[in-house]
């Protein structure tokens, strides 16, 4: 380890290095990119991670079944319904439980709406990240009212802590189903605007095209999983290959790209957005009489064994491995992220490109950091 | 009324000159005394003129981001930019430690200065020019170079490597663009047979070149505003200071008024460039006159002649912020293919175009 650490630091003559991060507008939090370049052109990146490290397996050893959902939240902050979802379904297969048809569809609609508010701030963030300032304002525009949603129906906007083992922990608002309605129709509309001002641009094309190319071989070596795999090929949509919650009840198209570049993963998330849409139409007047939480003890104890539960979050595959000894507090967690597995990858993809296709790399993998440092 | 259209600034300028010459009666130092004089009443001016450029593009930004933009400070938010501005003054002026310190200080100084100085061939207004100097064109495109340096300078003298970078790319590109900016101005120069900024407007009495130099004209004036737009710096072409690749570029280090410094004369070469546009495609304070028409004419003598010029200038400047909101930024390499592959070719085929068209007159 010692001799690896210190092999970091040799150079070559003319090569240069640079230090990007973990303080830096383009690495969307702290992450720190150590970069060898020659001239313009990347030769080497290492990502170094632990900026942000908090450490929430070892503290969910010490929370009950109840209270290690909520640390979730502040793993992939975009996805934090998805992930506490992916938590109570863990606890949910280990106590056996069926849960209200009621309570899966209202997952799978907020767990829809958070995968569009997701993609809808990556868009915006890939714009400001090739420098186009404007496309940021428009996609934050329609996340607005989807947050809005989100605090009349769960009481937050960002760490919304809805998903409790059984259910939801509460009803849905009784504005909700209208004002879904309304922002699907609103959200619809202004598709055509983001093609207008960022798909269809010469100057986002040449930076996106044939840029940070990873093969279809290296995405499943790498297990990159998420909008970033299927760029290039690999279909690993859990929400289509292993459904969960309301996922068996609609139809939808799992969007898989061929080309492995920067466009494809924006290509992909694009459709992905639209989809997510018709999702949530279909389930949005359909949504079944019933409780929406099933009856559970109040103090929850995991039968003795290991558990593991995989979803679909707005990066990729979020597993959740638990193993029980039977108490009332988890014996260790293991969350399998998204991000990490897909950071993994980026190295390969930055090498032989440029400092501004390093950029655009990083924001179609659609980094969160948080996701990758626990 | 009849007074203020007739009004021109060469009686005002007469007047200030006699006011002095009756206070001074040595030569040598009324001359330096009119020169201070003009010097400040110059740089007060540009900053005002960067004052209301800031708050414009602020306002332009929000418009084209569905934002308000600046609306506390001030009427309509008009004082936010001054606001900025003393807060900018009371920073510390930070100097790092491992910085060429005398290079350091002197880059923001050059940069400015530089900027500055482009402004003294430009007419603003009928009789209302600095310095009709007879080589006018050479000299706006000698002197707007000079801002590399200063970039370069603060770039090399940082000792830091974001601005390092930002200053090489800043180089290449301003060395590269600058062909095209040339080559446009020249198809202007050719038509005119000088270099004189005073001579060009005036040669545009029965039409503005845009309009009588027909399909060549229109196409150096884009490539003009292409060209100038990435040789100060302006997004899509912003590459110096792109902010998501190199935090800072050149200025990471810059704080307090050297920072302004820079803000200052990126806005100053954003009025001078759109000036240049102005003056030599879109007859700079020359009223819209179509040959022959002489009713039509003598009815447009009667909008001043500054604010036809300041109509112009500002309507390029308004059209190159929307470019800066508008679209992503190139990357290092596509902004040099740009140049050299595309607009250096055309910008040569359209020299010969104009050269022909001039041979033969077309152009009246």
């Amino acid at each position: 380890m010692r001799g690896l650490i210190e092999d970091d630091y040799v150079t070559e003559e003319g090569e240069f290095v640079i230090n990007i991060g973990p303080q830096h507008p383009s690495t969307h939090g702290v992450l720190h990119l150590k970069v060898w370049l020659d001239g313009e052109t990347v030769k080497k990146v290492q990502p170094h991670l632990g900026y942000i490290h908090r450490s929430i397996e070892k503290m969910s050893e010490s929370l009950s079944y109840r209270n290690f959902i909520f640390a979730t939240s502040r793993m992939d902050y975009l996805s934090a319904h998805i992930n506490n979802e992916a938590c109570a379904l863990t606890v949910e297969k280990g106590l056996q439980l069926e849960v209200p048809d009621r309570a899966k569809y209202i997952r799978t609609i907020l767990a829809e709406l958070t995968r569009l508010q997701s993609h809808l701030l990556w868009w915006g963030c890939t714009g400001l990240d090739l420098g186009a300032v404007t496309p940021f304002f428009y996609a934050f525009r329609e996340r607005e009212f989807i947050m809005e949603i989100m605090e009349e129906t769960c009481g937050a906007r960002l760490t919304q802590n809805f998903m409790v083992p059984g259910g939801v922990m509460y009803d849905i608002h009784p504005n909700f189903q209208k004002r879904t309605k309304e922002v699907m129709v609103q959200i619809k509309s202004k598709f055509q605007e983001y093609d207008n001002i960022m798909t269809g641009n010469v100057i986002f094309e040449n930076r996106t095209k044939g840029v940070g190319f990873l093969s279809k071989e290296n995405a499943i070596s790498y297990g990159v999983t998420g909008p970033t795999a299927r760029a290039s090929g690999v279909s690993c949509d859990i929400r289509k290959l292993y459904p969960y919650s309301a996922y068996d009840k609609v139809q939808f198209d799992e969007i898989l790209g061929t080309g492995g570049d920067c466009y494809a993963r924006y290509m992909i998330r694009m459709h992905e957005m639209r989809q997510s849409v018709s999702i949530i139409e279909q389930l949005i007047d359909n949504i079944p009489e019933g409780d929406f939480q099933a009856k559970t003890k109040n103090v929850i104890k995991l039968p003795k064994g290991e558990f593991y539960q995989r979803v679909e979050t707005a990066r990729g595959e979020l597993g959740v491995f638990i193993v029980s000894d039977g108490a009332a507090s988890p014996y260790r967690i293991k969350y399998r992220s998204p991000g990490f597995s897909n950071l993994s990858a980026m190295p390969l993809m930055a090498k032989g490109g440029k400092i501004g296709d390093l950029v655009a790399i990083m924001s179609t993998i659609d980094l969160v950091i948080p996701d990758i440092d626990r | 009324m009849r007074i203020l259209l007739t009004y021109s600034f060469s009686s005002f300028a007469t007047y200030i000159h006699n006011l002095l010459a009756d206070l001074i009666t040595n030569s040598l130092l009324l001359q330096v005394t009119e020169m201070v004089i003009l010097g400040v009443s110059l740089i007060a001016f540009l900053v005002v003129l960067c004052f209301f450029l800031g708050y414009m593009e602020r306002k332009v930004a929000a418009f084209m981001e569905i934002r308000l933009g600046p609306n506390r400070v001030g009427p309509k938010g008009s004082m936010q930019i001054v606001a900025d501005t003393v807060k900018l003054l009371l920073k510390e002026g930070l100097t790092p430690d491992s910085a060429d310190k005398f290079l350091f200080n002197l880059a923001p100084i050059i940069m400015v200065i530089a900027s500055m100085m482009v402004i003294a061939p430009i007419a603003f207004a009928k009789d209302f020019q600095l310095y009709d100097i007879n080589i006018g064109v050479l000299y706006v495109s000698a002197v707007s170079s000079l801002g590399v340096i200063g970039i370069l300078m603060a770039g090399w003298s940082s000792n830091n490597k974001y601005s390092l970078l930002g200053a090489m790319r800043s180089g290449a590109q301003i060395v590269s663009y600058e062909l095209s900016v040339g080559l446009s101005l020249i198809s202007i120069v050719v038509l005119t047979g000088s270099l004189s900024l005073g001579d060009i407007v005036r040669s545009q009495e029965n039409g503005w070149w845009i309009i009588k130099g027909h399909i060549p004209v229109i196409i150096s004036f884009v490539i003009f505003i292409i060209a100038s737009t990435a040789e100060i710096n302006r997004a899509p072409f912003d590459m110096a200071e792109a902010e998501q690749e190199l935090t800072g570029g050149f200025h990471t280090e810059y704080a307090g008024m050297k920072f302004a410094m820079f803000l200052l004369s990126e806005y100053i070469n954003l009025f001078v460039v759109s000036a240049v546009a102005a003056t030599l495609f879109l007859g700079g304070w020359m009223p819209f006159h179509i040959g022959g028409l002489d009713g039509f004419n003598h009815i447009m003598d009667f909008i001043p002649s500054s604010v036809w010029f300041f109509s112009k200038t500002f309507l390029i400047i308004f059209i190159i912020m929307q470019f800066r909101w508008t679209f992503p930024r190139l990357r290092v390499d596509q902004l040099l293919t740009l140049e050299w592959k595309y607009l250096l070719p055309i910008s040569m085929v359209n020299v010969i175009l104009v050269t022909v068209m001039a041979i033969m007159g077309w152009h009246l």
